[in-house]
């Protein structure tokens, strides 16, 4: 095997093994410090003698035996008398692992890593250490903080898991839908971070954060296939992904719906994320926000041309989502496929009134600043897309507002 | 492995007969189920007297250690297998308490 061909064998397994060998040391050890430090010194080997030694067939195996190992030495050399809990469980290292209990231990660590315990940010940022297996500096980057500050919260979240005693187990039935949505919405979060980049000097879409998030959430889907949510923010991820080369044109400046070029668009992820939404409306069950959202997506990707969208499907789909979901940022973005349906001046009376509440929100000043040009009131229109350009923090978006404002007579 | 629950307060009022009958019904809860290790209700900050005797000469302050708006009214400490389970019982707690809590594991 050429260098190349073991490089990529390396990448490939980092990408698809990190998780399982943190979670599977994790419950041997029961400690997320000894495990993470052991799988990057299990990878770390891989290195070295992967090139000489060739690639082991089994490389899973492999990297969690070396993993082990190391923990074990680790252990060994600090030697503490109160490790006797530790040293038990090293007795049975070669007890093999039963089937399907990998992937229920990589669902433990999600759990643990996005625990209520713990906060928003440091969620995200654990889960893509110990599940996704980014870099401190890597997830740092993302985050647009110094890298010391993120090792410092990531080593805190360990030290408050283990004094603490946030279990290492999957919740139980009673508890899943609340923890559940909890890793929902960490997942969401960093794909919004990827889809809609903020900082100056990031660029507008962060590829590697969506591409992250979909993987962790297929993960999430693949180890929970009941779970109506789970399926739906996969479907809406994937149905925004598909739209992702379409969305900034050459020049870097954000291109809305109805200005993009359809033809490149994904087809393959609308297919697949149609194929969800189907399926959870198969099912017949009340759905969730991101399942709506979803459905909402799947309305925009089946037409071919904007002028063809189904607008009266997606309010009454928004007309759901505030049900469950009364927030004045629901309520926008009714009021923009409202202006389809019904005319901007109709939106227009809905986006006043929320004026109060998101007054601090980009999105608000920028579609109260569409709507009046629509109307033709364009000193007013000038005025609020000034306040959208200035809270705007994704570049594209800025650039966009910056030309529409320019275009205004 | 023990958690202490704090009880935080932010008014200067004592609880009411409602709250101290349904503080009664937890702790009657907690020692059915086997939680119960100790509580106890603390009165206002300003009868606190502060001591510092590092030096080995003691000095008594007046009042509370901190002037804070909100501060220690009341303490539960449970047994509880871990957090998940402390959790639960504390925001049980601050229900019939009708107050704010702090869960924190010993050492």
């Amino acid at each position: 095997m050429s260098v190349l061909n073991v490089h990529e064998a390396i990448t490939r397994a980092h990408r698809e093994q990190w998780g399982r060998v943190v979670a599977a040391l994790t419950r041997r050890f029961g400690d997320l410090d000894i495990a993470e430090e052991a799988a990057a010194e299990a990878f770390a080997t891989a290195v070295d003698r992967w090139p000489g030694d060739g690639v082991p067939p089994n490389l899973g195996a492999w990297l969690t035996t070396t993993a082990t190992r190391k923990a074990i030495d680790r252990i060994r050399r600090e030697n503490k008398r109160d490790d006797k809990q530790k040293e038990a469980r090293m007795l049975y290292e070669d007890v093999p692992e039963p089937p399907g209990a990998i992937d229920d231990e990589r669902l433990r660590l999600i759990f643990i890593c996005c625990h209520p315990a713990l906060a928003m940010e440091t969620r995200v940022a654990l889960t893509l250490r110990m599940v996704g297996g980014l870099t401190v500096p890597e997830i740092a980057r993302a985050f647009l903080v110094q890298e010391t500050a993120m090792g410092q919260r990531i080593t805190r979240a360990k030290a408050k898991i283990k004094a603490a005693r946030i279990p290492y187990r999957v919740p139980s039935a009673a508890d899943l839908p609340a923890r559940v949505s909890s890793v929902l919405a960490v997942l969401f979060l960093v794909f919004n971070e990827g889809y809609l980049a903020t900082g100056p000097d990031t660029d507008p879409v962060r590829h590697d954060l969506t591409a992250e998030a979909i993987r962790l959430t297929r993960l999430v889907r693949a180890l929970m296939p009941d779970d109506g949510e789970a399926a739906g923010l996969l479907a809406l991820m994937l149905l925004i992904e598909a739209r992702r080369t379409a969305r900034v044109s050459a020049s870097g400046e954000l291109v809305t719906l109805g200005e993009q070029d359809r033809g490149a668009w994904d087809a393959a992820l609308i297919a697949e994320g149609h194929r969800l939404v189907r399926e959870r409306l198969a099912a017949g069950v009340a759905p969730g926000r991101y399942q709506i959202l979803a459905a909402i997506n799947a309305v925009h990707t089946s037409a071919h041309d904007v002028r063809d969208t189904d607008w009266s499907q997606v309010v009454a789909l928004y007309d759901q989502l505030v049900r469950i979901d009364p927030s004045p940022i629901v309520a926008l973005n009714r009021a923009v496929a409202v202006a389809e349906l019904d005319g901007p001046e109709v939106a227009l009376a809905a986006v006043n009134r929320l004026d109060s509440a998101l007054a601090g929100y980009h999105a608000y000043h920028a579609t109260l600043a569409d709507l009046l040009r629509r109307l033709g009131r364009s000193q007013k229109s000038r005025a609020a897309y000034d306040k959208a350009i200035e809270l705007a923090g994704n570049t594209a978006e800025a650039a966009y507002l910056i030309r529409r404002r320019d275009q205004l007579r | 492995m023990q958690y202490l629950v704090s009880v935080i307060d932010d008014t200067a009022r004592l609880a009411t007969p409602d709250e101290m009958a349904a503080i009664d019904a937890f702790n009657d809860r907690l020692q059915a189920e086997g939680h119960w290790v100790f509580a106890g209700g603390l009165a206002s900050p300003s009868s606190a007297t502060v001591i510092d005797n590092r030096g080995g000469r003691a000095v008594f302050t007046d009042g509370p250690f901190l002037e804070s708006k909100e501060y220690l009214i009341g303490f539960w400490v449970i047994e509880a297998p871990d957090l998940d389970v402390a959790l639960k019982l504390a925001a049980d707690g601050s229900m019939h308490c009708n107050r704010k809590v702090e869960v924190r594991p010993f050492r």
